[in-house]
């Protein structure tokens, strides 16, 4: 442990001062707006000390390495976590709940995804992994006296538990075969392999297992529906984004450094993986009456996009890969933070026709989750025409046809439902029914309102005008590249 | 520089369109009317100067460059030769007519509702422009969802049906042409070393036969669709009968002209031996769809419906045309580009008074109106004329040169193209029958044209007698980028010793050779 190595640290150390802090603070007086305050500079401040690291990989032995990767996946981890946070206040100042340890749990939470994005060792992945699993088990059932929240909490408890056995077991098998759990050295021993041996195969086959969970692919995605779905909305839009950005920049990053792309094997599972995701998220989207379970289905079949970008093995899918993990993040908060924006007290609104004729009562919020949807189903002006750009791109120039076509044959799909819940919001209604809700001081409306705005812009910019983007992943994502 | 004015007008003042709508209702038309004047006017300017513009060498009138995205080679890359200057003033015009048509049947949310119509002009102008093939594809899409809007919030009683069948058929179709302009771009990228999206110079671009076979059919894919040609015309009656007029007037007159411009502009220039290779198979679509669209337009009850099958025959011709090769056949399908907008635009700008004055678009419940509103029954009268290609209006123009071109490429499908045109007279006939002639069973008050709709209707004639007598400016126009769209093939008949099937068939070298000297259209003279 060197005195510079606290530099490098400092993002996650600042955030788990300011869960200490929030802790401390909360143990002498509630405030929701004090600690609100405190999350929020937290944030901003781990954002600030990420410019002070350089783009040069630096390593922390044996666990850490700060490379390009893990700073452009730090930053993107924290800044989407400060848009969750900052949505959070007022979906949690209308609620009765105690709100404040809320904000511990969630730094906990990006802390865990923080830690996987930049770890090069199985026991710091492990380390990550649970601090992130375990804070979701309790932030999924946070408003513990709605109806689906239990449900959705304990889901989630057994079957991440059950995965990261799984996960466990594999790196068990692995370090029997190679003697050790850093992804370096055990890229060394593959290397003098001519072929992945059965037991290092069952042990990939079992990471496949709980990596898969995490990001929700088919055959793991049976949990997402219904955990979406009896989340409070923040913390869906935490899990749709932060949870499992952490685990696709994770994959990325070990799949680089043993370079898996050599083993037909577990490309075909990966493929399998992908095409099943697309599809089975898309048909069951279809029909789907439930916005979040909707947006959840969704979600798999995005997995499934990204990971046609992951396939293509090269630096233009990792340029995808990056590019499409902004473009959903900004489309998944947004989604969700119109989600949230319109729930109520009792529970959120998540069935459809609460978003009938949405557009003629609050034109702004429908405008927002127009743009949102239509990036999701990627059509241009939108981020998410970009990011799909760059899949497709990623794909031709790999020449996976078949992932390509697949990726084709499921936008069509996916429009259909997008569609349906744009349609409904443009449908004329006669009643405008009058909601009661807690007024919330004007302030916090603007904030929230102001997130959103900030939200549809940068949709729009990156949509419009994505060379600025291209060119930070580019500078970034040289080191990931030359690793390859 | 000011063809991006031209587009970013259109996007500033429809959103200027929508927000007025807070101030005053009747604001949002009178600005998307003085927008798209404007814009009518800027391109008429460029009408009358085009002569001077033009450089010896180049078809070309202005063109713009600008990077947008370096880093993947694609450039804001706008440019405007006859035919896109052809297609632009069809578009402001028809877009003065949509706005019009809608003046007083749009009531509901009408700032949105002129903010989607400007935009769709937009995306339209942006396509008839682009030189690169990524904004063309964004282009292509942008111009969708407004009129997804269009459809889907003003349209008739089936409306979300419809808006989603044409959404997701343009859709599908268009990410297959996504993928082809992929792959050219990386094969373009690989077998020169400069990845770029840029028209120009992909295309020199040489593929591998089998490769530039299915790169086209993504192309063919997107441009089918939208033409239509049969198999896949499935959204077009559905989207037409259900949008409000000026809906319909954009889908007919213009959203189909997109998809033939593609043709012209890509596949033919970027595909030639794929295209020639086939072309038999497309030509014989075209006439299936010519006699497919005018047998089912015959037994139409729905006057919308049965317009929106004209378009599926009429458009038969188009690909018929294109896929002649000649410059007599392009000339014919610029011609029919143009007059199909302005016959087509016409007849659901009528079909659309009607339904306002008998709130019903079904021709049982018509007939005999011609002693009530005489005004409307001799403009309806000269658009079914011109519907039926009666020399002296456009259409006869354009059907003709289509013909003659494609007799050179295709004798017996030419026939049976002909054909079409008896089965128009039938159609068409038959509007003019069951409307105005026979018994009048209405009891609806029926007030004749009112000014602004004898405005519209005027215009309108005036153009198609006009395009029907005195075709030459625009074939004029259009000449120079035609040839240089044919530039391919005749290099090639010249090179290739082995001819190439479908071209060699019936064109010799020299008639090819000969045209452009002598510019097919004077023979008319």
């Amino acid at each position: 442990m060197r005195l510079n190595d606290l530099n490098y640290l400092m993002p996650l150390l600042v955030l788990v001062g300011a869960a200490t802090l929030n802790m401390l603070v909360i143990a002498v007086k509630r405030n929701h707006k004090v600690i609100y305050g405190i999350t929020l500079v937290a944030h901003i401040i781990a954002l600030t000390t990420l410019l002070f690291l350089g783009n040069h990989p630096y390593t922390i032995d044996p666990f850490f390495i700060i490379d390009g990767w893990g700073i452009f996946n730090l930053g993107l981890i924290l800044v989407t976590s400060l848009f969750v946070t900052m949505l959070s206040y007022a979906y949690f100042e209308q609620r009765e709940e105690r709100r404040e340890e809320y904000y511990i749990l969630l730094i906990l939470a990006t802390l865990g995804s923080c830690v996987l994005v930049i770890s090069q060792h199985f026991m710091a992945l492990f380390l990550g992994l649970e601090v992130l699993s375990v804070a979701l088990y309790s932030l999924i059932a946070y408003l513990r006296t709605r109806e689906h929240s239990d449900e959705a909490g304990i889901k989630y408890l057994i079957l991440a538990a059950m995965s990261s056995a799984f996960l466990l077991f594999g790196m068990a098998l692995i370090y029997a075969d190679s003697g050790t759990m850093a992804f370096a050295s055990i890229a060394a021993h593959l290397k003098a392999l001519p072929e992945l041996p059965p037991l290092l195969l069952t042990g990939f086959g079992l990471m496949v297992v709980g990596i898969g969970f995490k990001l929700g692919v088919v055959p793991f995605h049976m949990w997402a529906p219904d955990v979406y779905e009896g989340a409070p909305a923040p913390v869906t839009a935490f899990i749709a984004t932060v949870s499992k950005g952490g685990m696709i920049a994770l994959l990325i990053r070990f799949f680089a450094q043993v370079d898996g792309y050599r083993y037909p094997n577990l490309m075909l599972v990966f493929t399998i993986i992908a095409i099943a995701s697309m599809l089975a998220g898309n048909l069951l989207a279809l029909r789907q009456r439930n916005v979040k379970r909707l947006l959840a289905y969704s979600s798999i079949a995005h997995l499934g996009y990204i990971l046609v970008a992951f396939l293509a093995g090269n630096q233009l899918g990792v340029e995808a890969v990056s590019f499409y993990l902004v473009a959903y993040f900004i489309t998944s908060l947004g989604a969700f933070g119109v989600v949230a924006l319109l729930s109520d007290t009792r529970r959120d609104a998540d069935r459809l026709r609460d978003y009938r004729g949405l557009f003629w009562r609050r034109p702004a919020t429908a405008a927002i989750f127009t743009a949102m949807l239509l990036s999701l189903a990627g059509i241009p002006l939108t981020a998410g025409f970009v990011g799909k750009f760059y899949i497709l791109a990623s794909g031709v120039n790999a020449q996976r046809w078949l992932l390509v076509i697949m990726l084709i044959l499921n936008s069509v799909i996916g429009l259909y439902y997008y569609i349906k819940v744009i349609a409904a919001m443009f449908a004329q209604t006669q009643s405008s029914q009058k909601k009661t809700r807690k007024v919330l001081h004007p302030a916090i409306s603007f904030a929230t309102g102001a997130t959103m705005a900030i939200l549809a812009l940068l949709l729009v910019y990156i949509g419009i005008y994505p060379t600025t983007l291209v060119q930070l992943l580019k500078g970034l994502l040289t080191t990931i590249v030359t690793t390859q | 520089m000011i063809l991006t004015w031209l587009i970013s007008f259109l996007l500033i003042g429809g959103i200027i369109a929508w927000l007025s709508s807070k101030l005053n209702p009747a604001f949002p038309r009178w600005i998307a009317l003085g927008v798209v004047l404007a814009s009518f006017l800027t391109t008429l300017l460029f009408w009358t100067s085009s002569a001077a513009l033009i450089q010896p060498n180049s078809s070309w009138i202005v063109r713009l460059d600008i990077p947008w995205v370096p880093q993947w080679g694609v450039s804001f890359s706008l440019a405007m030769d006859g035919l896109s200057l052809l297609l632009l003033l069809l578009t402001f015009f028809l877009g003065i007519l949509a706005i019009l048509a809608s003046w007083t049947e749009i009531k509901t949310r009408v700032g949105f509702f002129y903010f989607n119509i400007l935009w769709v002009l937009a995306g339209i102008t942006g396509v008839f422009l682009t030189m690169d093939l990524f904004l063309f594809y964004f282009f292509w899409e942008v111009m969708l969802i407004p009129m997804y809007f269009l459809i889907g919030i003003w349209g008739h009683e089936n409306r979300m049906y419809a808006a989603y069948k044409f959404f997701i058929f343009t859709q599908a179709s268009g990410l297959l042409m996504l993928l082809s302009i992929l792959g050219i771009y990386f094969i373009h990228g690989n077998n020169t070393g400069t990845y770029t999206f840029n028209y120009f110079q992909l295309l020199n671009t040489s593929f591998p036969p089998a490769v530039g076979g299915w790169l086209m059919a993504g192309f063919l894919a997107a441009f089918l669709v939208k033409l239509p040609v049969v198999p896949f015309h499935s959204w077009l009656p559905d989207a037409h009968s259900e949008a409000p007029t000026a809906g319909s007037v954009i889908l007919a007159g213009l959203l189909l002209k997109t998809g033939a411009y593609g043709l012209l502009r890509f596949v033919v220039p970027l595909f030639p031996e794929a295209a020639q290779a086939f072309a038999p198979w497309i030509m014989l679509l075209g006439v299936i769809g010519i006699l497919y669209g005018a047998i089912l337009a015959f037994s139409q009850t729905d006057l919308k419906r049965l317009v929106a099958y004209t378009s599926v025959s009429h458009m038969g011709f188009v690909a018929l045309g294109v896929f002649a090769f000649n410059e007599w056949a392009f000339q014919g399908v610029v011609m029919q580009m143009i007059t199909h907008g302005l016959s087509t635009g016409a007849l659901f700008i009528l079909a659309g008074f009607l339904y306002q004055r008998l709130h019903t678009r079904d021709i049982r419940q018509m007939g005999g109106f011609w002693s009530t509103i005489p005004k409307m029954g001799v403009v309806t009268l000269v658009f079914v004329m011109a519907s039926l290609g009666l020399p002296g209006l456009g259409n006869f123009i354009a059907e003709f040169l289509t013909l003659v071109g494609s007799w050179q490429a295709n004798r017996t499908l030419t026939i049976f193209a002909t054909i079409g045109l008896v089965a128009a007279t039938a159609y068409s006939l038959r509007i003019m029958q069951k409307v105005f002639l026979g018994k009048n069973h209405s009891d609806h008050l029926m007030p004749d044209l009112n000014f602004r709709e004898m405005g519209m209707a005027a215009s309108l004639v005036i153009t198609i007698l006009w395009l029907g007598l005195n075709p030459q400016p625009v074939l004029d126009r259009a000449r120079l980028s035609l040839q240089e769209q044919l530039q391919a093939y005749q290099k090639q008949n010249v090179k290739t010793a082995k001819p190439v099937e479908v071209a060699q068939q019936s064109i010799s070298p020299d008639s090819v050779l000969s045209i452009p000297t002598k510019g097919g259209s004077h023979a008319l003279k």
